[in-house]
């Protein structure tokens, strides 16, 4: 158990910069999930902090030890791979014994651990299978067994649960967070997907074009995104996001698409400054005064999404309770609270 | 070329292939560095000096008759086994790879000619085509066809085209037999359906699909009559009689090892190594387009 | 080709009697008894040689000397085995005969350390190739990789001075070590490699595994079936060495079979020992023809893989 503390991690290859100087702070037994598209860097900066990237610039320690120069073995940390990445040819056991085996851990004690670990895993009756033997889901807690018995100062999670199905990407995800709560150690995860990060984090870490765009609680995030890439990025389906520009003395928004919108609290800047205005599916309501035209309803059940656009051509998304009022034609709509007002030129929130 | 995850460290990598390197420099660059600069000098009469020459042993080799006619031997032999083996190889494999009772028990019965040494396939065919003592040979003589190989320099040519294509077709079964199963079977109803014929499906869809696999084969097969068939024409007929059936290489072995005629015989590997490299050329590039398309 | 149509049930629609369907019953019996006809062809032609070859082996000396080819086996072949073994046959042109069983002795020593030689040196540089980055390394690739280019019948004079010079005729090392380079196993090794996933580097190197401890833990039994492939083949390669062996070995005790067996047949008319020249082909060709029906999946798997 140990804090993690990245500072001004920069990693280039070449010429193209990765990481343009990422800070985080990780409290000892705290889970913080990196998440990102796929090319915005979130797994370098996990590999820089396994030790199997250097990186250009920046240290990292771990419970307060600098292990920017030491090899990935020295630095007491568990990865658990994409592809699982068990040896093949090697039992479960094995797989899992191997890095005690080369640490010289008494036989004793590894079998102690590994029965250990496979019994939490439920995996104890699996010792003796090889991994092709193995379904997905029980190759997965082998990889986190591997993890697990060399009892870590930091665990390391890469995208562990994209190469299982959804069921049971579900499932793991909800072991993983019980498992890691029991267990106390701190631990970093990296996933493109946001449901994960945003079930499994205490906090997360949004990282666009190799920065992180906005490090707080999952909660923080959806309800107050610091710019447009992270507005649009977390939430499903994503927030709406519309031109606008700011009226005179700054408190309301002139849409794009027409008619004005009264702000929360006045924004600074001349009249005319150009601004991002977005607002979740969910808190846009029927009836109002923007026309949108209907493209695509999709019925989930006890709720429907309409797809359309707006005058002007914006896209716009609307997530209403219960069946769809009406199909194709035009709807009136309207935006209430909470909206969310960006600055067009940098897409910082305002 | 390389993985992108790899380990630290300059020397123990070096160490690793220091075992080849040194068998490489010893026994391959050493020798064919001599190769070629012995092909620039001659000896005196007595062996006593040596004195560089030039390209003159070249320009002797290719204008002596008798390489000319190792030479034309050389094609003559290297493609007759080619293409008979090839042909052979590419009738059975495409009747073995027919779902039909016992494929797997010829199949086996057919590669195992593959780890007959070359020599002993010669010797095998003589038992068979001595004119004394061999089955074909004694009834062709029955049958008034005058067959001797010691003495017939075409004869002596066909039992060694014979010989050396036998041991090659395993080879190429096994090869065109991997190239036929490579067929996605959807490409093959698709012509059922079209309603062509076997023969047909055969020639307009199987055989171009396989001519990479043909074509590879070529080479190989090509390369095998040039260099590997040594000893069958070494244990059959020496070359023989009057020179019908020396190869190239053969030709290197009696200049170089019997006439001791290191300079000639150093010149005729030079161009034997040439020969090599532009097959192995043509061969690469070949195999890059097929690897880009 | 036929495999498409020929399992495929032909369902409902067409009645026993529809000619369609007799005709297309009819073209399938004709192309699997053709294949058969073909294939059996193939195998008896195959294997006619070698019926002469062991037929022969057992018979006496005289009944083939007189060139009564014989069909089915006789009473000798005891006789004939024992002596090959033991004594050897000789030509008149030869009088030193050599013991089919000192040969066949030394085919197998060679044969077994160049491919275990073969597979070792390679195995190690393409683990350097592969695994390491270090100066030179594409250098030394190009130089393992050009001698693909350089078979040992092209250079085969001033190799055999380079022998001399060291002083390695007439040993089991002169024999072996000069053809233990092998650019195609090392191609084989190096393009295995590259599949090994990078994670399981990663997952050692967090693990704690140095290079050689992966290598030794992981590398190596991953790449057991192709050493096993590798192997067959390259004992077979190395059991029919002809040229080299013929030229670095007169010491009579050193002799391998293959070339031992050509030393044997007179030149000319001369009076040969069929019986144990025949005795001693068959023995000759019997260890690899074994190994390769004996290992076929892995034969055919390495020699498809390391011509590739």
């Amino acid at each position: 158990m140990a804090t993690l503390t990245l500072s001004g991690i920069r990693k280039s290859f070449g010429a193209t910069t990765v990481l343009h100087g990422i800070d985080l702070d990780i409290a000892e037994g705290e889970m913080v999930v990196i998440v990102g598209a796929s090319g915005c860097g979130k797994s370098t900066l996990l590999r820089i902090t396994a030790g199997l990237e250097t990186p250009t610039a920046g240290t990292v320690r771990i419970g307060g030890r600098d292990v920017t120069p030491l090899e990935p073995a020295d630095r007491d940390i568990a990865l658990v791979f994409q592809n699982y990445a068990l040896y093949p040819h090697m039992t479960v056991f094995d797989n899992m014994a191997y890095g005690l085996k080369i640490r010289r851990m008494p036989r004793e004690e590894i079998r102690r651990r590994v029965e250990e670990a496979a019994t939490l895993l439920g995996i104890a009756p699996l010792l003796h299978r090889r991994p092709r033997e193995l379904s997905g889901g029980q190759r997965q807690r082998v990889a986190m067994g591997r993890a697990i018995v060399r009892e870590p100062k930091l665990f390391l999670f890469d995208e562990p649960l994209s190469n299982l199905d959804a069921k049971l990407r579900v499932q793991m995800r909800a072991e993983i967070r019980r498992l890691q709560r029991r267990l106390g150690v701190t631990s970093l995860f990296v996933t493109h997907d946001q449901v994960e990060a945003m079930t499994l984090g205490d906090r997360l870490v949004v990282m666009n074009q190799g920065r992180a765009a906005q490090v707080a609680t999952p909660m923080e995030i959806f309800a107050n995104p610091a710019d447009t890439y992270v507005a649009g990025f977390i939430g499903s389906p994503t927030m709406n996001l519309l031109r606008a520009t700011l009226a005179e003395g700054g408190g309301a928004a002139t849409l794009a698409a027409g008619g004005s919108i009264p702000l929360d609290r006045p924004r600074p800047g001349p009249a005319g400054r150009a601004l991002v205005v977005g607002i979740r599916p969910e808190h846009v309501t029927l009836g109002g005064s923007l026309p949108m035209a209907v493209e695509l309803v999709e019925p989930l059940g006890s709720e429907t999404v309409l797809h359309g656009t707006l005058p002007g051509g914006e896209a716009m998304t609307v997530r209403v309770q219960g069946p769809a009022p009406a199909h194709g034609g035009t709807l009136p709509v309207s935006l209430v609270e909470p909206l969310h007002i960006f600055d067009a030129e940098t897409g910082r929130r305002l | 070329m390389r993985k992108n995850v790899i380990f630290r460290g300059k020397l123990l990598p070096l160490l690793l292939l220091s075992p080849q390197l040194a068998i490489t420099i010893v026994f391959f660059f050493w020798p064919a560095g001599q190769a070629i600069w012995s092909s620039l000098l001659r000896e005196d009469a007595f062996g006593l000096s040596r004195q560089f020459v030039g390209l003159e042993n070249f320009a002797e080799v290719l204008a002596d008759p008798t390489w000319r006619g190792a030479a034309g031997n050389t094609a003559i032999f290297a493609f007759s086994v080619a293409i008979l083996a090839i042909s052979a190889a590419l009738l059975l494999a495409v009747q073995a790879d027919k779902s039909i009772r016992g494929s797997g028990a010829y199949k086996t019965l057919l590669i195992w000619p593959y780890a007959v040494a070359p020599a002993i396939a010669a010797v095998l065919w003589l038992f068979l085509f001595h004119p004394q003592i061999g089955l074909i040979g004694r009834a062709l003589n029955a049958a008034q066809i005058a067959w001797d190989y010691r003495l017939n320099g075409g004869q002596a040519m066909l039992l060694v085209i014979i010989a050396s294509a036998w041991k090659q077709v395993s080879y190429n079964f096994i090869f065109f037999l991997a190239g036929l199963q490579s067929i996605p079977r959807s490409v093959l109803e698709a012509a059922a359906i079209d309603g062509a014929r076997p023969m047909r499906r055969f020639w307009t869809v199987v055989f171009p699909l396989l001519s990479p696999t043909t074509f590879f084969l070529l080479t190989v097969n090509l390369v095998y009559a040039f260099f590997d068939t040594f000893g069958v024409i070494h244990a059959l007929t020496q070359g023989g009689p009057a020179k019908a059936t020396e190869t190239l290489i053969y030709k290197v072995y009696v200049d170089g090892v019997e006439n001791l005629n290191l300079g000639a015989s150093a010149a005729q590997s030079v161009i034997l190594m040439a020969i090599v490299i532009a097959m192995t050329a043509v061969q690469f590039r070949f195999i890059e387009r097929k690897v880009h398309y | 080709m036929n495999r498409v149509l020929a399992e495929r049930p032909l369902e409902g629609a067409a009645s026993e009697n529809d000619p369609a369907l007799r005709a297309s019953r009819a073209r399938q019996r004709r192309g699997r008894w053709l294949a058969h006809g073909i294939l059996l062809l193939g195998v008896l032609i195959f294997a006619l040689p070698i019926w002469i070859t062991l037929v022969g082996s057992s018979h006496d000396v005289n009944t083939i000397g007189r060139g009564e080819v014989p069909l089915w086996f006789g009473s000798h072949a005891i006789d004939n085995y024992i002596a090959a073994w033991e004594r050897g046959g000789s030509a008149v042109r030869n009088t030193r005969a050599v013991p089919a069983g000192t040969m066949l002795w030394n085919s197998a020593v060679m044969a077994t350390l160049i491919a275990a030689g073969k597979i070792a040196i390679s195995i190690l540089s393409a683990y350097a190739v592969v695994f390491f980055s270090f100066p030179g390394r594409m250098a030394f690739f190009w130089m393992i990789f050009i001698t693909l280019m350089l078979p040992v019948e092209v250079r085969i004079i001033p190799t055999f001075q380079v022998v001399v010079d060291l002083n390695l005729t007439d040993s089991m090392a002169g024999l072996v070590i000069p053809v233990i380079a092998s650019a195609t196993a090392t191609l084989l090794f190096r393009q295995f490699f590259l599949t090994i996933p990078d994670e399981y580097v990663e997952a050692a190197k967090i693990d704690g595994a140095g290079p050689l401890r992966f290598f030794w833990d992981v590398v190596l039994p991953l790449s057991r079936t192709n050493i096993a492939a590798l192997f067959v083949i390259l004992f077979i390669y190395g059991w029919n060495q002809y040229l080299w062996p013929l030229l670095i070995i007169t010491d009579t005790s050193l002799e391998t079979v293959v070339v031992g067996l050509s030393k044997m047949i007179g030149r000319g008319d001369a009076q040969n020992e069929w019986n144990a020249i025949m005795a001693t082909a068959i023995l000759a060709l019997l260890p690899p023809v074994a190994v390769v029906i004996l290992m076929q999946r892995w034969f055919v798997k390495g020699l498809t893989e390391t011509e590739k």
